[in-house]
């Protein structure tokens, strides 16, 4: 104000905006639900899924030493050597041995037979949690007789009692205890191998422990819990490690299992990310909305004398206000949610999850809730700096105006570096945010591109002789005051989140699925010794089976790759070679020709060996050598049971490890390993449960040695754990697609705004309902259509980037999926579109028109 | 009497150099404190415009206003915005009540912008007397056009401006009310001091102010 100026100074009162917020939020708190929606959904999902992933973690770091059981374990095929036991024993004070491997058991009560996994153990172990059985002291008391523990759900499905016994191999176990959970074992895990304790002092006894056959051997130590073993364990788990043996401590049991659910957890983070997101774009179209409407009052306010920095903290509190109840009812939704999704992921995880409130979670998403709806509020809060109050006394002098100005883009600034900030926060990862955050400000790029090239396209190509009604639809898209960039936007980017992960969650299920469903083998025989094939084929024919596939399996390790060994590779900085490419045993099998799971890629096949003396040529498969970076022409050194075996990469081959076949890494031609000491595996199908059930009891009886997959229970085990986490995934999409909902809605409300004077006016020179009906129909359905269309070209580029980039796999559009996608989105544009143009229709135009004044 | 409202060589013009509208020009005339004033004229002759610029609601292009000693032409947005809390009571064609509040509150508007504490006796007395006292609490769509019309010159006169603009104010009444009102605002007008500027059509409403300015074509007819 001028120092000389005559205008009195005016106190005003602070509490005016608050109290003026208040009355004028009193009558349009209906109009304020979708904006207290879109926060709640998108709130509800970050808080939810935030609280969950802490959850899990906290109690991966809680029950990171029952997970393992012990401070240290070291697997391996063989028995621990003593100058290697050596290595651990010095440090700890207690120690246990376990060998586990897969075998057939038969319960002669009631005849029945399974496969299950043996676990033959000796000491004290567990260290940390228990083995928790009924009774109680069955964990113990099995460990000192000739007893067993049997996995509690395989004795209810063969209707097995406690006394019972259990045949394994050679002898039989009175079962002493029912198994309710093991250390760091899932449900799920339990159902695909359920387990059998025996006590280790037996296990010779059973029979089972053959050449060739699969065993592991886990030695468990317990530590002085008073002395810094740091230093010492490094340096002998690298000689362990150096054998051969996996050597695991706490620290890497809760990493592996951390990993194990950070796929699960990225996929949720995304969704909730998504949500959020489309919770953003929902709190802008709807306060547009809400702002648009206030601006007549703003106009008198200001004729009175109201500054235009009170109109902005009038709209503000009240933005602000509701942003806090959205996200407080957000906040409410994400616990609930938090409560929920442990019941429901219980069964794939190993450990139970006690669902404790994360308040940081909560606060958080209060935070963000109210911050949001500030920001995208103010979006549309500046652009009443410039509602004049001339409005007031000349109708349509000016609406709601988006400046491109210095506050514009500080806001614009602000609610990037926000968006950065919570995907930072999500993704814990500067760079990762950046790039999420540039790709989304692409896509909006694209979108608001392809909106102002259709508007240009259109208003040059529209034909002129086109029929009144579709010229008036088809041209409402350019004229002034058209919604096309705003809702093609909009639209588009909903449908990019909804369709992008749709298609995600198809391929990942897709990924674990199995293919050749129908056709497929579904019992696979293995660990049998050459001296039983002939038997076990006869028995097969004999229960007129198939015998699909049999199939020779020598193991071996690999010593040198082009005359370079473990040491030196580890000494060579320019190889970087994986633990395991030496570490692993290798299970390799050798015909001459390919089965229908396998293709050249590169190379040339060759599938006999002529001559002792030639070149062995092998074929890996194509993963084998990205992952260990091989050639076609490389040499592989391998030690097959003591006989080295010198050979060169040949080919590569592409296999489909979806199909129920033996497929193998390395495959050897004929000529060379006939002689090597091998089993052989058997793969037939069985259609009958009473033949499956009556040709397992044989096998079991005559050879206890072999064992049998039964495939049909192992996928259903499967079918059951993918539709557990497909449901996790589709309930926290629906949040997601709730939220995309509600912007879709809030902008077509802010659609109505635009068309209502000009209908009307058309309604009042004549025209008729079903004109006006087909009007508002043409130009939903071009901007659904567009919407729809740029939504899921941005979908398709999104799935293929996530997918090569992150799941490792090529996305192939789905032509049908998409379909469904464009003409779903068109179909709910033009019906809220329409539903929302009722009131124009139906009523007079004169009732209308009063409204409007 | 002084002067409340001097305005002197006014011209306004809209749009960009080349695509210039002149809607008023060289518009020249002065208004005494207490004084009545019709502005009238056919539609587009810039009666409106006239009464925006004169209220502080738009900015001249050239010439000068003159409200209370006070030269609009000097102020910023947020000083016109005082100016008008201050010294201006406004009547609109359509009423403008806001929808949100109820008759009580729309009167207690003004008032509690200049930052007065007690707003309540004022506006209910101010209602009283324009005979809604026992309508305080209805919102404006439970009134009649007529009533809203009451509630509007309630709340022009709640912070005893030294001048009240009206925009047609019977324009959207019917003959009857139209009478009604005209009858208080003159009323309340004189029962305050005020001065009142008004637009409109109807000659035989602006025949009972002390001067008339005829607009046509944005420039003043004698």
């Amino acid at each position: 104000m001028h120092k000389n100026s005559p205008l009195k100074k005016i106190r005003y009162d602070r509490s005016w905006p608050w109290k003026m917020a208040w009355r004028d939020s009193r009558k349009s708190r209906g109009k304020l639900l979708l904006f207290i929606a879109s926060i709640s959904l998108g709130i509800g999902a970050l808080v939810g899924i935030t609280s969950f992933r802490e959850n899990l973690m906290d109690e991966i770091d809680g029950q990171a030493k029952n997970l393992l059981g012990a401070d240290v374990s070291v697997r391996g095929k063989a028995e621990l050597p003593d100058s290697l036991f050596f290595q651990m024993s010095r440090l700890s004070k207690d120690e246990s041995n376990e060998v586990y491997f897969a075998s057939m058991i038969r319960f002669p009560s009631t005849d029945g037979t399974r496969l299950v996994q043996i676990r033959a153990l000796e000491g004290n172990y567990p260290y940390y949690g228990d083995i928790e059985t009924e009774p109680r002291r069955a964990a113990q008391d099995f460990r000192i007789a000739q007893k067993a523990l049997v996995d509690e759900k395989l004795m209810l499905q063969f209707g097995v009692q406690l006394g019972d016994s259990i045949k394994v191999g050679n002898i039989s176990f009175e079962i002493v205890g029912k198994i309710q959970k093991i250390p760091g074992q899932s449900d799920v895990g339990s159902s695909v191998a359920p387990v059998v304790y025996i006590p280790l002092k037996y296990l010779d006894e059973t029979g089972l422990i053959q050449k060739g056959s699969i065993i592991n051997y886990i030695t468990y130590f317990q530590f002085h819990p008073d002395i810094d073993t740091t230093n010492v364990f490094e340096e002998s788990r690298n000689i362990l490690e150096q054998a051969g043996y996996d050597v695991d401590n706490v620290e890497d049991r809760k990493a592996q299992t951390g990993r194990a659910f950070r796929d699960l957890s990225s996929f949720l983070e995304l969704i909730a990310f998504a949500a959020l997101l489309l919770g953003c774009l929902g709190v802008s179209s709807s306060i547009y909305v809400y702002i648009k409407s206030k601006v007549q009052i703003v106009a008198v306010l200001r004729c009175m004398g109201m500054q235009a920095k009170e109109a902005i903290n009038i709209y503000l509190i009240q933005v602000g206000f509701f942003g806090l109840i959205g996200a407080s009812i957000g906040c409410l939704l994400g616990v609930v949610i938090h409560l929920y999704l442990p019941e429901i992921a219980k069964s794939f995880i190993p450990f139970d999850i006690q669902p404790t409130i994360y308040w940081p979670a909560i606060i958080a998403g209060l935070v963000i809730g109210v911050v949001t709806s500030i920001l995208f509020g103010l979006l549309s809060l500046i652009g009443l700096r410039k509602v004049s109050p001339l409005s007031a006394i000349r109708f349509g002098y000016e609406s709601l105006k988006l400046k491109l100005d210095l506050p514009f883009f500080t806001i614009i600034g602000s609610i990037l570096i926000f968006l950065y900030l919570i995907m930072f926060w999500q993704l814990k990862d500067a760079l990762d945010a950046l790039i999420n955050i540039s790709i989304l400000l692409a896509a909006l790029a694209l979108l608001y591109a392809l909106a102002h090239g259709l508007n240009a396209l259109l208003k040059k190509l529209l034909p002129k002789q086109m029929g009144f009604v579709w010229r008036q639809g088809i041209s409402n898209l350019y004229r002034p005051n058209n919604q096309t960039v705003i809702l093609v936007t909009t639209l588009g980017l909903s449908t990019a989140f909804l369709a992008m992960l749709y298609f995600m969650q198809g391929l990942l299920v897709d990924r674990v699925s199995i293919s050749g469903k129908n056709e497929r083998p579904n019992t696979i025989l293995f660990d049998i010794q050459t001296n039983q094939k002939e038997a076990i084929r006869t028995l097969t024919e004999e229960y007129d089976l198939p015998v699909l596939q049999e199939v020779p399996v020598v193991t071996m390790r690999l010593l040198e790759i082009n005359n370079q060994t473990r040491d030196q590779a580890d000494a060579d900085s320019t190889v970087d070679l994986p633990k395991w490419a030496f570490n692993r045993e290798y299970r390799v099998t050798y015909r001459d020709t390919l089965i229908s799971s396998e293709t050249i890629s590169q190379g040339t096949w060759q599938g006999k060996l002529k001559n002792p003396d030639d070149s062995i040529f092998v074929s890996i498969s194509d993963g084998y050598a990205e992952n260990l970076g091989l050639n076609i022409g490389d040499q592989l050194l391998f030690n097959v049971q003591g006989a080295l075996i010198k050979t060169y990469i040949g080919s590569f081959r592409e296999v489909d490890w979806r199909r129920v076949q033996t497929n193998f890494l390395v495959l050897f031609p004929t000529g060379v390993l006939e002689q090597a000491p091998q089993f052989h595996v058997l793969i037939t199908r069985i259609n009958q449960n009473d033949v499956s059930a009556r040709f397992q009891q044989a096998i079991v009886r005559q050879h206890p040695n072999v064992s049998i997959i039964d495939l049909e229970l192992i996928l259903k085990t499967l079918e059951d754990l993918l539709s557990k986490v497909a449901f996790v995934i589709q309930f926290m999409a629906l949040f997601s697609i709730g939220t995309g909902l509600i912007v879709m809605i809030s902008a077509i409300v802010l659609s109505k705004f635009q068309r209502m004077r000009e209908n009307v006016l058309l309604r009042t020179m004549g025209a008729s309902k079903a004109q006006l009906w087909k009007i508002i129909a043409a130009e939903y359905f071009f901007l659904g259509g567009l919407g729809a269309l740029a939504g899921l070209f941005l979908a398709v580029v999104f799935t293929s980037l996530l997918g090569y980039f992150i799941f490792e796999f090529t996305y192939v559009p789905d032509l049908l999926e998409i379909m469904g996608f464009f003409f779903g989105i068109t179909a709910l544009t033009v019906c809220i579109g329409l539903l929302n143009s009722r009131t124009i229709v139906r009523q007079s135009p004169l009732t209308i028109l009063r409204n409007e004044t | 009497m002084s002067e409340i409202l001097k305005v002197k060589s006014l011209s306004k013009v809209y749009g960009s150099k080349t695509n210039a509208l002149t809607v008023l020009k060289d518009i020249n005339f002065s208004v005494l404190k207490g004084e009545s004033v019709a502005i009238i004229g056919p539609s587009g002759s810039g009666k409106t415009t006239l009464l925006g610029l004169c209220a502080g609601l738009d900015r001249v292009t050239e010439g000068e206003i003159i409200l209370n000693h006070i030269s609009l032409n000097e102020l910023n947005e947020d000083e016109l915005a005082q100016v008008r809390n201050q010294n201006i009571g406004f009547v609109f064609q359509n009423f403008q009540l806001i929808p949100t509040l109820t008759a009580l509150e729309n009167v207690q508007v003004p008032l509690e912008l200049r930052g007065v504490k007690n707003t309540m006796e004022p506006s209910i007395a101010l209602l009283e007397r324009v005979g809604l006292g026992a309508r305080k609490n209805h919102y404006p769509s439970q009134l009649s056009g007529g009533e809203q019309q009451r509630v509007a010159i309630a709340r022009a006169f709640s912070n005893n401006p030294e001048i009240l603009f009206a925009d047609e104010p019977t324009g959207n009444l019917d003959e009857e009310t139209g009478k009604s009102i005209e009858a208080l605002l003159f009323e309340i007008n004189k029962e305050k001091g005020t001065t009142l500027i008004i637009v409109t059509h109807d000659l035989e409403l602006a025949q009972k102010t002390h001067q008339i300015i005829k607009i046509k074509g944005g420039t003043i007819i004698h």
